[in-house]
């Protein structure tokens, strides 16, 4: 047998060589509970996700975006089911997942806390929402571990559509009657600021992620991220016309890239602590879904005993 | 009250275009063979990403371990001979 030691460079020796971990591979103790708690947190978001555009599916202006958008969150559904399979293979039970989120132990993204108030914020979320993830999710394809980098190979190529919807909604929307414009631009100023905390916490203020950089369960820092995600929307706010609710917003020739005004943090960790606008239904619904389908599942499990025992 | 279930665990392969082999996609729950499929169909091929898919329950596949690789493949280490490359193939003699 090996020692600890040794285990650990052929380990870190495979990641720098660009060799995916896999299940049954030898891992340290901290990485395995470190990518548990990021994929359940992550798959976990995908679920809660759903619920402030679901809001919207029975009240989507034609039937065109009706179809777009079951099927757009039927993708988030899908994302949540992989995600959740991924986690399980670091051997953890999918009851346990779930019950960790209902009983509030688990995170996830601060940005399913806020409510959709008009269509346009079923466009907003798709462009700014799915768009941030999009950044988030193309750098953690490259991560070290398998079965998660291959998830978010998957998902990646679903978010384009999820983006490009998004953003056809404001496009209609800014072009649209004056009305209409400055529904764009309300959700615009609504969900600009929370899109850009959805990133996570600067790199100043977010604990030493040295040893996650190196074992490439984190590819890249939240500020760069979200230098990225701003570089890439701001000039598609500017085509259509509404402006960014952030005055200090400049672009830096120097550098290439827009400079963003102070965030406001505070705001951030009240609503991840359990503060914002929709933390408790949120909460609260995911928990009725999980005991209302109760039944079902028992009803399908008797069910496959019974088959069982016919065919035996 | 007793444990809530979450079915069984079923490992998913699905055969992307005719005349290639089934691959590897991920895993679901459910709660037998059936269901195990129609969900399959809906988690992993949305887009027409196959055209036949197999569910296995994962408990019943047998994998080899990371830790044997080296003794459990080393037959096949030292048979060079098994390769075409092996063979001299004299000059000037064709198709072989
Ligand atoms: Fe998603
Ligand atoms: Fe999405």
């Amino acid at each position: 047998m090996k020692d600890e030691k040794t285990l650990l460079e052929e380990f870190q020796s495979k990641i720098d060589k660009g060799i995916k971990i896999e299940p049954k591979d030898w891992m340290p103790e901290k990485y395995r509970k470190q990518l548990i708690r990021m994929m359940s947190q992550h798959a976990h978001s995908e679920i809660v996700g759903m619920l402030p555009e679901g809001n919207w599916i029975t009240r989507a202006p034609s039937l065109r975006r009706k179809a777009i958008l079951l099927a757009k969150v039927q993708d988030e559904a899908g994302h949540g089911m992989y995600l959740y399979s991924a986690t399980e293979t670091l051997g953890i039970d999918r009851s346990e997942l779930l019950e960790q989120l209902h009983t509030g132990k688990a995170k996830y993204s601060s940005i399913f806390n806020y409510p959709t108030l008009t269509w346009a914020d079923i466009g907003a979320i798709g462009w700014l929402v799915d768009g941030a993830a999009i950044m988030n999710q193309t750098a953690l394809a490259k991560g070290s571990y398998g079965p998660y980098s291959r998830a978010m190979v998957r998902i990646c190529k679903e978010e384009s559509f999820h983006n490009r919807q998004g953003y056809e909604i404001m496009c209609s929307l800014a072009f649209g009657s004056e009305e209409q414009k400055q529904m764009a631009q309300d959700a615009l100023n609504r969900w600009w600021w929370p899109a850009i905390m959805m990133l996570g916490p600067s790199d100043d203020s977010s604990p030493n992620s040295d040893e996650l950089m190196r074992w490439k369960v984190k590819m890249e820092s939240n500020d760069a991220i979200r230098e990225r995600f701003i570089d890439r929307t701001v000039p598609q706010a500017d085509y259509i016309g509404l402006t960014i609710p952030d005055p200090d917003l400049m672009f830096n020739k120097e550098t290439g890239h827009y400079k963003h005004g102070p965030i406001n943090w505070e705001e951030f960790f009240n609503v991840i602590k359990g503060n914002g606008p929709c933390n408790k239904i949120r909460l609260k619904a995911r928990v009725d879904a999980d005991r209302n389908g109760r039944w079902v599942r028992e009803a399908t499990e008797a069910y496959a005993a019974k088959k069982r025992i016919v065919n035996s | 009250m007793e444990k809530d279930t979450q079915g069984t665990l079923w490992e998913v392969f699905v055969q992307a275009n005719p005349g290639i082999p089934h691959k590897h996609v991920g895993s679901l729950h459910a709660s037998d063979e059936e269901m195990a499929l129609q969900n399959a169909r809906d988690v992993y091929t949305r887009r027409k990403e196959g055209i036949s898919i197999w569910v296995v329950e994962a408990k019943n596949i047998k994998a080899s371990s990371p830790e044997d690789i080296g003794s459990f493949f080393e037959p096949a280490n030292d048979k060079v001979y098994r390769h075409p490359t092996f063979y001299k193939v004299p000059d000037g003699v064709k198709h072989l």
